[in-house]
């Protein structure tokens, strides 16, 4: 029973590590695609940052300037989206695919030429790394039967990030839909022609709203290199952009609904761990290559409408023109 | 797709301006050289140095071109019926298995021409049966074919990894790859065709496949432009109402195009299985799939385009070989970098530059008529 009781917790802690990454740049694109951009470059955004990010982090000794800079330039690929997508009005997938392939070599080359490890960033060590947070009492309350286990493993003990990447779902919710920038945003991915009938700039929320998407891949970014490892490895975000891309359609783009669609696909990562090599009453051994699939047969699944429909905003993917 | 500008003349459309998007894509890649502390028109001359210098380099660079027409061609079929077909890198993987049984089961009864054959028919099987689920989600349940085809990129990659390690792996081999084919698995070198013109490929691996590749770009334009199938898949391409008004059965033609598109993506995997390695391997893909995007953007989605456009990446896969030998802080990653670059300017910012240029040649002109000049100044 303890040793079930064990694993259950090693299990729901790796859930929460590995869904944090995937809430935030999930919640990243829902900003960007509320308002009618529709974003496949989140890999390459947070790819991009998570090296920026390393790469800051070792050189300057320290894991806020690395966040610092992280953002910084998770933004300056969402500017060029947003430039190729609302000024120039261009394809909007056309433009995150070539985001993710600028980033996925940039990252190696300039990380061999700066620091000639492989591609690989220093490693970060004390201040340059994001340090796991004690919450109060963790020590004090772990004795506690089941309780304790509970709050000083699975509550307590993440990173800043992590507390961050929570938090940002009720505020997503909040700012979305109960604020007046949110509705405007979401106005925007909906009926631009209306909005603009209002007197608000199309142009501007949608530059907003690809501004706020760029930030918080900059974190996810941040999270990957900075906290989760000891700095940049090639390629490290390893499709995390893509499942939150099918987190966030299968959450029919709704930021309380993304959280808990986060969770399911980092579940069963943590579940594919946690089952490799393992052989299972009744089913037998289960592939590691099946568990890996889920997620995306679940996506692929829920998009031909077999569970509820997932209906993207209704101006998403067009660019808009104003008429004369 | 509505024109926004002035009309051009045919050479500044598909000639200047796609040339002008290309420049800005390898000038923005030159300052990346740059910032890395090598110079740009050094690796120029390597790269070309690298890629035409000699008969292998040619040899490797045809090999590379053959896998980016066919990748090619898949996008450019499903863009001209409006679709977007970003599964080409899942599609040629899963068709490496129509590829590898078929020369599993043939290598050792047939010659080589007919497991050529049955490979060309399990390729496309392959390729286009994993395009068809995309196809028909679309066309019948309304998901989108960008994520779908996403999706299937890494049901498709988890899928072969299984299929290697679990299934087509020899006993008591460790190495995730199937057997080596004999004789009847190996597609005949076309040193014969280059040595016409003077030249030794050396142990570059071009081959017959390069034929097919050619044989299917004059079959895809015969299909778009000179068949009725053809001109229903452009019509759905420009306006999918005026289609549907027209009587066109949409989803019909959708899972049509998208079969075709997976097709030409699965037969890819003909090059390197059977006329590289003779067995196949975990990842042997290695990004052709996506480089069809850019060669597709950049051959403006004609085969009259596309060759030219697979070669040039066909010189950078090579050169970049030959450069990373030379100047070791670039390595083939440049080349992603360079597709990146090349997919932004000629697909996403292909408008960028048309506002100057359409002013120009209407000041050029109009000098009689300032009107035009205003009205395409805006």
């Amino acid at each position: 029973m303890d040793q079930a009781f064990g694993i259950m917790l090693v299990t729901l802690e790796g859930t929460i590590r590995l869904s944090v990454p995937l809430i935030l740049a999930a919640l990243a694109g829902l900003f960007s695609e509320r308002s009618g951009v529709f974003d496949i470059g989140l890999e390459g955004k947070m790819l991009a940052a998570a090296f920026g990010g390393g790469a800051a982090a070792a050189v300057f000794q320290s894991a806020y300037l690395g966040l610092g800079v992280a953002i910084l330039v998770s933004l300056a690929l969402a500017l060029v989206h947003g430039f190729a997508s609302i000024t120039q009005r261009g394809n909007q997938i056309v433009s995150g695919v070539a985001i993710n392939f600028i980033a996925l070599g940039a990252t190696v080359i300039l990380g061999q030429a700066w620091f000639r490890q492989g591609g690989r960033t220093p490693a970060l060590t004390g201040d340059s790394r994001f340090q796991a947070v004690e919450l109060p009492f963790a020590d004090a309350l772990a004795d506690i039967p089941f309780l304790g286990p509970i709050y000083t493993n699975l509550i307590s003990g993440h990173f800043v990030l992590t507390y961050f990447a929570f938090a940002m779902v009720p505020f997503t919710w909040w700012v979305l839909h109960r604020t007046r920038f949110g509705l405007r945003l979401r106005a925007v991915g909906e009926n631009p022609g209306a909005v603009d009938t209002a007197g608000i700039s199309v142009t501007r929320m949608r530059y907003l709203a690809v501004i706020c998407c760029g930030i918080l891949c900059g974190i996810a970014g941040a999270y990957l290199s900075m906290a989760v490892a000891a700095g940049f490895v090639k390629g490290m975000t390893a499709g995390k952009g893509f499942i939150a891309l099918a987190a966030l359609i299968f959450a029919k783009w709704r930021p309380v609904n993304v959280m808990f669609a986060c969770l399911l696909f980092g579940f069963l990562d943590a579940l594919g761990i946690l089952l490799q090599g393992q052989s299972l009453p009744l089913i037998g051994t289960v592939p590691v290559q099946f568990m890996q699939a889920l997620p995306y047969v679940l996506t692929v699944i829920l998009l031909a409408g077999f569970i509820g429909k997932a209906i993207p905003p209704k101006a998403g993917g067009v660019p808009y023109v104003k008429e004369r | 797709m509505s024109a926004p500008f002035g009309k051009l003349p045919g050479w500044v459309e598909y000639g200047l301006i796609p040339l002008i998007n290309l420049v800005f894509a390898f000038l923005v890649a030159g300052l990346v050289v740059l910032l890395v502390g090598e110079s740009p028109l050094r690796a120029a001359s390597l790269l070309i140095q690298g890629a035409f210098g000699y008969g292998e380099g040619i040899g490797f660079t045809l090999y590379y071109a053959t896998n980016f027409i066919f990748t090619g061609l898949a996008v450019a079929v499903a863009f001209h019926c409006g679709l977007f077909n970003i599964g080409g890198e899942g599609q040629a993987y899963i068709g490496g298995l129509g590829v590898a049984l078929a020369c599993l089961a043939f290598d050792g009864i047939f010659p080589w021409y007919l497991t050529f054959l049955v490979a060309i028919a399990g390729s496309a099987f392959f390729g286009a049966a994993w395009a068809f689920i995309p196809g028909y989600l679309q066309a019948k349940r309304g998901s989108h074919i960008v994520i779908t085809t996403i999706m299937f990129n890494f049901i498709a990659s988890s899928v072969m990894v299984f299929m290697l390690v679990d299934v087509l792996k020899p006993v008591g081999s460790m190495a995730p790859q199937t057997r080596t084919f004999t004789e009847g698995g190996e597609l005949p070198k076309l040193d014969w065709l280059m040595s016409i013109f003077g030249l030794d490929i050396g142990g570059a691996p071009f081959n017959v496949s390069f034929l097919l590749a050619l044989v299917c770009c004059v079959l895809v334009w015969l299909l778009i432009w000179r068949t009725k199938f053809g001109y229903e898949m452009r019509t759905m391409g420009h306006s999918p109402t005026a289609a549907r008004y027209a009587g066109m059965k949409e989803a019909r033609i959708i899972i049509i195009t998208m079969i075709i598109s997976g097709a030409l993506a699965g037969m890819m995997a003909l090059n390197p299985i059977m006329g590289d390695q003779q067995r196949m391997q975990l990842d042997f893909v290695t990004g052709a799939g996506f480089v069809g995007i850019a060669v597709a953007l950049m051959g403006r989605s004609h085969p009259a385009g596309i060759i030219p456009a697979a070669i040039l990446f066909g010189v950078l896969y090579q050169g970049g070989a030959e450069i990373s030998f030379e100047m070791p802080q670039i390595s083939r990653d440049m080349i992603t970098i360079i597709q990146g670059l090349v997919i932004l300017f000629a697909g996403a910012l292909e408008h960028m530059f048309r506002p100057a240029i359409t002013a120009f040649f209407a000041t050029m002109q109009g000098v009689g008529k300032p009107a035009a000049a205003t009205e395409a100044g805006e």
